[in-house]
């Protein structure tokens, strides 16, 4: 038996983070992680935040800290990672179910990839989004 | 089995988060272009005489207990793979296991006492 060389081939939190060669779905997968875990944090600060109207303490309601600009931008965060979350969300239970990415065929040269049946849909889901954005921007910028 | 089955219900939990999540964010963001379960249109959407008529509807109550639930399984379940696929040693997988599974207890006590709590004071007049 031969040495088996060992590479440090782990990459880590970085590994998730580069598209590479693998196109715009590797970016699509990184940002529903990154915008995965903002809305968990948020949510469990929300939860903290909401359940205080058990006590009759209904905090939002009260001004000033909900009322600043920095607040009124990171709740618009919020809706954001929310409405991309959600709409990449279905392309990959679309995907992990098989309904997006073509009948399977045999691997013959020039070889193709699924990924390019399940494009469309990646961009109709992201257009979905950007008008869940646009509705959710004005409701926004009308406060 | 037992990882793939969680990953269904993963799966299945982000379509009701979908449902009761769109719901919320389009009451609680777009109630101004919807108008949906605002009971005091002159007012906002989070403001609170409308956030007390929310509370004081059972449909309500339960609905946010059933969106906690899902959304805190979906959520810790999520995070819970992101930090497996670093590859750890099965003594702190089992670990973060733990911590995940008691925030999240410990998280659905609360709101759920929250959204009783809530209701059961907004029901009763000058509550």
């Amino acid at each position: 038996m031969g040495d088996i060389q060992h590479h440090d081939n782990r990459l880590g939190i970085w590994g998730w983070l580069g598209g590479g060669r693998w196109g715009p779905e590797r970016y699509a997968y990184a940002l529903h992680r990154i915008s995965g875990l903002g809305i968990l944090l948020y949510f469990t600060m929300h939860i903290v935040v909401t359940s205080l109207r058990a006590t009759g303490i209904y905090l939002w309601t009260e001004g000033q800290l909900f009322d600043n600009v920095v607040f009124k931008v990171g709740e618009f965060l919020v809706f954001a990672a929310f409405a991309y979350h959600a709409c990449n969300g279905i392309r990959l239970i679309l995907v992990e179910l098989g309904l997006a990415v073509g009948r399977p065929f045999e691997p013959v040269y020039p070889y193709r990839t699924s990924l390019a049946v399940q494009r469309p849909l990646l961009i109709v889901m992201m257009i979905v989004a950007g008008l869940l954005l646009a509705g959710g921007g004005a409701e926004f910028l009308r406060h | 089995m037992r990882e793939t089955k969680y990953w269904a219900w993963h799966m299945a939990a982000g379509i009701v988060i979908l449902v009761l999540l769109g719901l919320h964010m389009t009451t609680m963001h777009m109630g101004g272009l919807t108008g949906l379960f605002v009971s005091h249109p002159g007012e906002e959407a989070t403001a609170l005489v409308n956030s007390q008529a929310r509370d004081a509807r059972l449909s309500f109550a339960v609905g946010y207990i059933v969106l906690l639930g899902v959304a805190l399984f979906h959520g810790f379940y999520g995070l819970r793979t992101i930090l497996f696929e670093l590859t750890l040693r099965p003594l702190t997988e089992k670990v973060i296991t733990i911590v995940l599974v008691v925030a999240g207890l410990g998280l659905f006590g609360l709101g759920s006492w929250a959204s009783l709590a809530a209701h059961a004071r907004a029901i009763v007049p000058g509550g």
